[in-house]
This record gives C-alpha cells, sequence and structure tokens, in this order.
C-alpha cells in the first residue's frame, strides 16, 4: 500500500477518549500544547500542573509527568517545581475561574517573580465544572447561573482583562491572547505556544498564552454556535495580541 | 557552681540584649548549660527591653526566670518593675546615671555604677552596657575578665573588631567601680 | 563540634541545612522569622533554593510541587500562617509526599498575639485540613532536641511519604541556648524517589503523576485506608515520650514543649519539698504517647495537664487516662508563659482539696 499518513494523533497525548463535552474547545488547547512539546522535544522533561476546573484531568491526557494542584495554586505549585528542577519544561494548565478569580495572588506573583513557567490559561468566561457560574472573565450582559439576568456591572464590575493586566509586570516575558475558532487562528495558536516554550527554555522569564475558548454546555448552545459566539463576543472584548515580548527589543522595558 | 539566674532590663537601644548574650557566649565556651530569653515584639520597641539567662552546671529546666539571683538595671522603669522579684539577698547592680528615684530593698545586696558617665569617659556612651557587666561579674564572680574578653574575640569580627578594645576597657572600669 | 550558642529559630533553619534540605519556601510571620532570614543567607550559598512567597497559601503551594518533584522541601511559619497552610498540607498528605514544616506557635484565635502559645495542639493534632489524614507532629522542648529532631525529620517524612511537623512555642524560637549539631543524628542520604514528577518521563516505569483526586468513593476509601496503615505504623513506632520521676509519683505532669520545661522546674521544687511529683512528657504529639500511660503504676493518685493553651492536650489526656486516675488541668493561654511557681501552688491547691475531702 502507498498510504500517506495525513493525521496521526500525537504521542505527547495518552490514547485516551477526552472527557470534554462535544464541542468543547479545551479538547483542541491540549492537542496543541502536546504537539509543541513533542515537536520541541520536551515532552520527556515536562511537568504538567493540571488545576481544578473541567482540566483537572489534564494530566490523565498529557503524556508526560504530571501534578495536580489545588484550586488556583498552580502556578505555585509551578514555581516549586520548577526551582528544585530548572532544567524540566513546566506547565501549567488553568481555566479562568481558577486563574482570574481564586489564583489571582499567584498568578500575579509568579509574573512578578519572572518565573521560568509557561502557563496556558483556558477563558471560557465562565465557571464550567461546577455548573456555569459567573466568573470575572464573565461578559457584560452573559447569563450564568449565578447572574441569572445577564452580568451587571453595578453588581459585579466589568470583565477582567488578564493578559493586559499581567502585561503590566516586568517579570512577564511573553504573553499572547489566541484563539482557535477556525483553523487559521488554531496555527497560530500554536506557534504562540511555542513561543511561550522558547522563552521557558531559554530562561528568559514567565510566559502565558491566554486562549479564548468555549463552554457550549454552559453557555446553553450547541458547538457551532458557540464558535460563533465567542468569535462575535469575547474577541471584540478580549483582542487577540501580543501583549509582552521581551524577546523582542522593541517591547522590552 | 551553682545556678545564676539573672534579669537584665533597661531601654531599648542600651544593648541590653546583647549584654545577656555575652554571659550565655561565655557560658557556652566554658562547657556550662545556658539559656537566653529575650523580651520580644512590641514590648522592645522603644521601651523596656529586658532577658533572662540562667548559667549552671546541671541541666537547666525552666529559662523563664521568675526569682532571679542577680539584677541589672539600666534604668528607672526597670528597677521599678524588676526589684520586687529578686530573690532575698540577691544582687542588684543599678546603673545609677539612668536612675533618679533610688529605692532599694533592704533585704538585698545593691552596687550602684554610673555607667553612663564611665562610658562617656572612656569615649563611648554605648558601651555603658558593658562598664555594667564589668561590675556584674566582678560582684558576682560568675566569670572572670579574660572570660569576657575570648568572648569578644569571638563576636566582634570583621569590621566589628575595632569595637573589641573599647569593649575591653568598658568592662574594665565596670570591675573597678565596684572596688574589684 | 563544639556546642555553639544559637537563637531557636536560627538553630532550626541551620539543622534543616544540615537535614539536607533542598528548598525553602515561607511566608514572613513572627515570631518565626529569623528561619527565612537565616536561610536566605545561607541557602543560596549552597546552590539550594529559597523562596518567598507571596502568602503562606503560595508557599505551602511551592512545597507541594518541589516535594512532587522530589526535593526534600522545608516550610516554617507560625500559628495563623499553619492555618492557611492548612489546604496545601491536607493536599501533601493525600498525595503521599514528604516534606518538613515548622511551626513557631503563638497566641490566638485569629491574629492573637506573638507571644508563646501552645494553642496549635487542635490544628496540628486533629487534622487541620480536610480529610482522613495526620500528621506526625514533633513537640521538642530544648534547643538540641529540636534540631536532633529537624535533623531526623527528613528521613522520616521520606520513609512515611508524608508531611512532618515541628511544633515549638515562640519561646524556643526567640531563646539561645548551646547546640551542637554534630551531635544530631547522622543525615542519611535521601532514598530513591522513583515516584517523583521531575521531568523524566522516559524514565523506565513510565510518567509519574502526583494528585489527590480520587472521584469514584471505593478507590478513595483504598487510598484512605493505605494511609491509614501508614499512621497505623506511626502509632506503632512513633510515640515518643520521656518519664520522669514517675516510678513513685502520686501526682503526675502530662505537659510537652517549653511548658515541660517550666514543669521539670516545679517537680524538682516539690520533690525538694517531699512532694511526689513526676511528669510525663510527650515528644510527639501526635501520635499522641499513650503508651507512657500504660507505664504509670498504679499507686498514681491522679494526673495533671498542663498546657500553654486551655485544655486542648487534655482531651488526649482523658482518652488515653480512660477512667484511670483522677483528672486535673491547669493552663495559660494567650501568649502568657507561667511560672514554675504557679504549677507549685495549682499542686499545693490540689492536696489541700485531697486533704479536705
Ligand atoms: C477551594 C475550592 N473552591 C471551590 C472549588 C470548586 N470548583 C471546582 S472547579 C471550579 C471552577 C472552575 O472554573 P474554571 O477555572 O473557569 O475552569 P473551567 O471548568 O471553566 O474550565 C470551582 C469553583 C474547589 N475545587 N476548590
Ligand atoms: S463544561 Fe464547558 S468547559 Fe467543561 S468540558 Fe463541558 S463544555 Fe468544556
Ligand atoms: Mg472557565
Amino acid at each position: 500500500m502507498n498510504a500517506k499518513t495525513v493525521y496521526e494523533p500525537t504521542k505527547g497525548l495518552v490514547e485516551r477518549d477526552f472527557h470534554y463535552c462535544p464541542g468543547c474547545t479545551h479538547g483542541i488547547i491540549h492537542k496543541l500544547v502536546a504537539e509543541v512539546l513533542v515537536e520541541k522535544g520536551l515532552l520527556e522533561k515536562a511537568v504538567a500542573v493540571a488545576s481544578v476546573g473541567c482540566s483537572v484531568f489534564s494530566y490523565e491526557y498529557f503524556n508526560c509527568d504530571a501534578h495536580q494542584a489545588p484550586h488556583g495554586r498552580a502556578p505555585a505549585v509551578a514555581t516549586g517545581i520548577k526551582r528544585v528542577r530548572p532544567d524540566s519544561a513546566v506547565f501549567t494548565y488553568q481555566g479562568d475561574g481558577d486563574l482570574a478569580s481564586i489564583g489571582t495572588a499567584e498568578i500575579v506573583h509568579a509574573a512578578h517573580r519572572g518565573e521560568n513557567i509557561t502557563v496556558i490559561f483556558v477563558n471560557n468566561a465562565i465557571y464550567g465544572m461546577t455548573g456555569g457560574q459567573m466568573a470575572p472573565t464573565t461578559l457584560l450582559g452573559q447569563k450564568t447561573s449565578t447572574s441569572p439576568f445577564g452580568r451587571d456591572k453595578t453588581l459585579t464590575g466589568e470583565p477582567l482583562r488578564i493578559s493586559e493586566m499581567l502585561a503590566t509586570i516586568p517579570g512577564a516575558a511573553y504573553l499572547e491572547r489566541v484563539s482557535v475558532h477556525d483553523p487559521k487562528h488554531i496555527r497560530k495558536a500554536k506557534k504562540a505556544i511555542e513561543k511561550a516554550f522558547d522563552v521557558q527554555m531559554n530562561k528568559q522569564g514567565f510566559s502565558m498564552i491566554e486562549f479564548i475558548s468555549t463552554c457550549p454546555v454552559n453557555w446553553g448552545m450547541n458547538p457551532m454556535d458557540s464558535i460563533a459566539w465567542a468569535k462575535e463576543n469575547m474577541i471584540p472584548y478580549y483582542p487577540l495580541k501580543v501583549f509582552k515580548d521581551k524577546t523582542d527589543g522593541d517591547n522590552d522595558e | 557552681m551553682n545556678e545564676e539566674k539573672v534579669i537584665i532590663a533597661g531601654f531599648g537601644g542600651q544593648g541590653v540584649m546583647l549584654m545577656g548574650q555575652i554571659l550565655s557566649h561565655a557560658a557556652t565556651v566554658a562547657d556550662l548549660n545556658t539559656t537566653w530569653i529575650p523580651s520580644y515584639g512590641p514590648e522592645t520597641r522603644g521601651g523596656t527591653a529586658n532577658c533572662a539567662v540562667t548559667i549552671g552546671e546541671e541541666r537547666i529546666n525552666s529559662p523563664v526566670v521568675s526569682v532571679p539571683d542577680s539584677l541589672i538595671i539600666m534604668n528607672q522603669p526597670s528597677l521599678d518593675k524588676f526589684q520586687k522579684k529578686l530573690k532575698k539577698g540577691g544582687i542588684l547592680i543599678a546603673n545609677k546615671s539612668q536612675i533618679s528615684d533610688a529605692v532599694y530593698r533592704d533585704d538585698i545586696e545593691v552596687y550602684e555604677v554610673d555607667a553612663n558617665k564611665q562610658a562617656l569617659e572612656i569615649g563611648n556612651l554605648r558601651v555603658a552596657n558593658m562598664v555594667m557587666l564589668g561590675a556584674y561579674i566582678a560582684v558576682t564572680g560568675v566569670f572572670s575578665k579574660d572570660d569576657m574578653f575570648a568572648v569578644f574575640e569571638k563576636i566582634f569580627t570583621g569590621r566589628k573588631s575595632e569595637l573589641i578594645d573599647l569593649n575591653k576597657k568598658a568592662l574594665e572600669a565596670g570591675i573597678r567601680a565596684v572596688g574589684k | 563540634m563544639a556546642k555553639v550558642l544559637m537563637k531557636g529559630n536560627e538553630a532550626m533553619a541551620l539543622a534543616a541545612i544540615e537535614g539536607g534540605c533542598d528548598a525553602f519556601f515561607g511566608y514572613p510571620i513572627t515570631p518565626q522569622n529569623e528561619i527565612p532570614e537565616y536561610l536566605s543567607r545561607h541557602m543560596e550559598e549552597r546552590g539550594r533554593v529559597f523562596v518567598q512567597a507571596e502568602s503562606e497559601v503560595a508557599a505551602i503551594n511551592m512545597v507541594y510541587g518541589a516535594a512532587g518533584a522530589g526535593a526534600r522541601v522545608l516550610t516554617s511559619s507560625s500559628s495563623p500562617g499553619i492555618a492557611l497552610k492548612q489546604e496545601g498540607i491536607s493536599y501533601i498528605a493525600g498525595s503521599e509526599l514528604p516534606c518538613v514544616i515548622i511551626n513557631v506557635m503563638r497566641g490566638g484565635p485569629g491574629l492573637g498575639g506573638i507571644q508563646p502559645s501552645q494553642a496549635d495542639y487542635r490544628q496540628i493534632t486533629k487534622g487541620g485540613g480536610n480529610g482522613d489524614y495526620h500528621l506526625l507532629a514533633f513537640a521538642p522542648e530544648n534547643l538540641q532536641e529540636t534540631v536532633n529532631i529537624i535533623k531526623e525529620s527528613f528521613a522520616l517524612a521520606d520513609y512515611y511519604r508524608n508531611p512532618v511537623m515541628i511544633a515549638v512555642d515562640g519561646l524556643l524560637g526567640q531563646m539561645m541556648e548551646p547546640v551542637d549539631l554534630e551531635a544530631a543524628p547522622k543525615t542519611e542520604v535521601p532514598p530513591e524517589k522513583a515516584w517523583a514528577a521531575d521531568g523524566n518521563s522516559d524514565r523506565k516505569g513510565g510518567r509519574n503523576v502526583i494528585t489527590s483526586i480520587h472521584l469514584d468513593p471505593l478507590e478513595l476509601e483504598k487510598h484512605n485506608r493505605k494511609l491509614q496503615k501508614k499512621y497505623d505504623e506511626m502509632v506503632a513506632k512513633e510515640q515518643r515520650y520521656e518519664m520522669i520521676e514517675t516510678a513513685d509519683a502520686d501526682i503526675v505532669f502530662v505537659a510537652y514543649g517549653s511548658m515541660a520545661r517550666i514543669a521539670r522546674s516545679a517537680v524538682k521544687t516539690l520533690r525538694e519539698e517531699g512532694i511526689k511529683v513526676g511528669m510525663i512528657r510527650p515528644i510527639t504529639i501526635w501520635p499522641f504517647p499513650e503508651k507512657a500511660f500504660d507505664e504509670l503504676p498504679a499507686s498514681v493518685k491522679s494526673l495533671l495537664t498542663l498546657e500553654m493553651s486551655l485544655g486542648q492536650m487534655h482531651e488526649d489526656v482523658r482518652a488515653a487516662n480512660n477512667g484511670r486516675f483522677e483528672l486535673d488541668f491547669y493552663g495559660r493561654t494567650g501568649g502568657v508563659v507561667p511560672e514554675p511557681e504557679e504549677i507549685i501552688d495549682h499542686v499545693k491547691r490540689m492536696l489541700e482539696k485531697e486533704g479536705s475531702s
């Protein structure tokens, strides 16, 4: 036979089915991270730090050493690992409830210390795992189980833009927000992950890639609509761009 | 030797803690048992500071000194606070320069030393503590002058070694002040 | 090496270095600050890790990560900081990782005060964090014992793959006493940690995962029973205590840490007056040394628990006593350090009451 392999599961992921809901973009993001680890030859020296959220079991998928962290504390756990094993490739995988709510102190100070870790931040504007409660990242007017009339800024403030906030921190070396709503953006997102790991392995400081992600189940939409909703509603508020690149002379402060 | 329990008290900044530590260092060098406990926290800010030192051949139980054998008192408030705790027949070394209202119990042995004045004569008010320490070792005989000198050599190292001579002089002045 | 005069906190820090501590993570709090201060100077020069975290919560999670990566890790704090660390401690125990935690106790509840206290007894021995777990917890009474135990504790933590807590009060942390670091047990080379998630997944056994999550109740039960086996082993093997003049004692004190030291003075004075007192001194507070109570002769009349807290250990004394002897309690709290005379007075009141009844 003379067939050409056009698709092959990455060995960066354990061969098993994801537990994520159909159409949830957590799966795509996992795959991108795993591919980058393999292509960069980092898989064997990688330690994944799983957070608390729908991705709590991400350590079941990433085919490398892994450490599950308490809710919000993944950057601290990652700090501990990286400090005692400086040659390893350490990354956290965190949702927006985990990173932007309960874990704000840990993320800010990991960036502040310029920890050589990579953060994969999955922003789906909601607490997925616990059943769709409002997150700090929930959009204004967005209905969730704890903002049943739509998020009201007079009561709950306006959505928190984490990448923009971290960009003010000197220790943050690379910050980019990406999306996975179409193939073009997926390719771009993968490049961003590559860059982030390069920054880490070159010991240039803290790197984070924020993903605009979906939660079809808790948004109450089918997968196609949720992709469209993310594109039309989230990206205008959470623009896709590089917020910080200390490897690029211009942006170095 | 019998167990010796001494409380050293004065203003923060008078070097009270160091006096106690020097005694404990000397005890350590002599292979005796010793404990040093400070008053710490807000107590030491601006107000009075004190430490308690115990020295003995046998194991030291409570490091907390409730009934001291001796007192080294650097100022009036400390005299007011600690004199009543001193054991009957105990030794009190008082820094006369900082005590305006000297009323002493009549069942204790009191030695007054004009430590500030002595220190100024040597050239530095800050060694008033060593003057008092000199008086204390002379009266109690807990350590000899040479024991203390050895400790100075040990703890004043690096840039601080310049202070050794000054401290030695202060110690000797204290010994002389109590007529020993 | 000859004895050197050291401040408690610094001696503990040095003992940790000698015990093979690879990394320290902590957050400032009185009265333990000399521990991180000392380590900030002396870890780096030895090529080891020192990080001042942004909070106790972060510090204990850094410990979690570093322990999971196979390092010998230390954190230190004082009562309210330990309260914040409880979540992480529970995760560390649940994930079966070794670490050493020094708790220089101060008065509580809440912000409380900064003076010496033993009011963390329950927080240390009855969990603190969630779940079926225990800490191996030592409560030494002087600096030599403290440094010996700290040096040994890294090996114990490795052996049990469980956190070890060293509980001292602010008095021990702040006092100075001569210590001989060489008199402490020789530090063992850490065992091979084949389970560590340290970024070497091409190892023979495949990739390693550190986690405390077990969503299937039966699986979690199995895991908890496995933990329990270790705790049973600790109860059987690690109960440490000292019996002091108990053979002919009428009244037996039960006291640990600084309180035991103060009580020793009372024992001495009372004995000189012909009053027969003795003492059980727990050195481990978990496991609680129940075996010590079995060693007491039937001639004992009563037990007197002494604490710098209001009867926290007394609950365990009551359980260990199991109705055998009369019980009494004397304690001071809030950072007040009792004087031996108070204990002596209390004993005399006990004897008067006995005499009059
Ligand atoms: C201390 C603590 N508080 C609350 C929870 C419950 N909890 C689990 S996941 C979660 C929210 C996760 O949301 P997010 O980080 O956005 O992840 P997603 O599920 O959306 O991917 C919460 C609050 C917990 N596990 N621990
Ligand atoms: S609940 Fe939402 S975030 Fe979680 S797996 Fe389902 S779709 Fe994804
Ligand atoms: Mg979310």
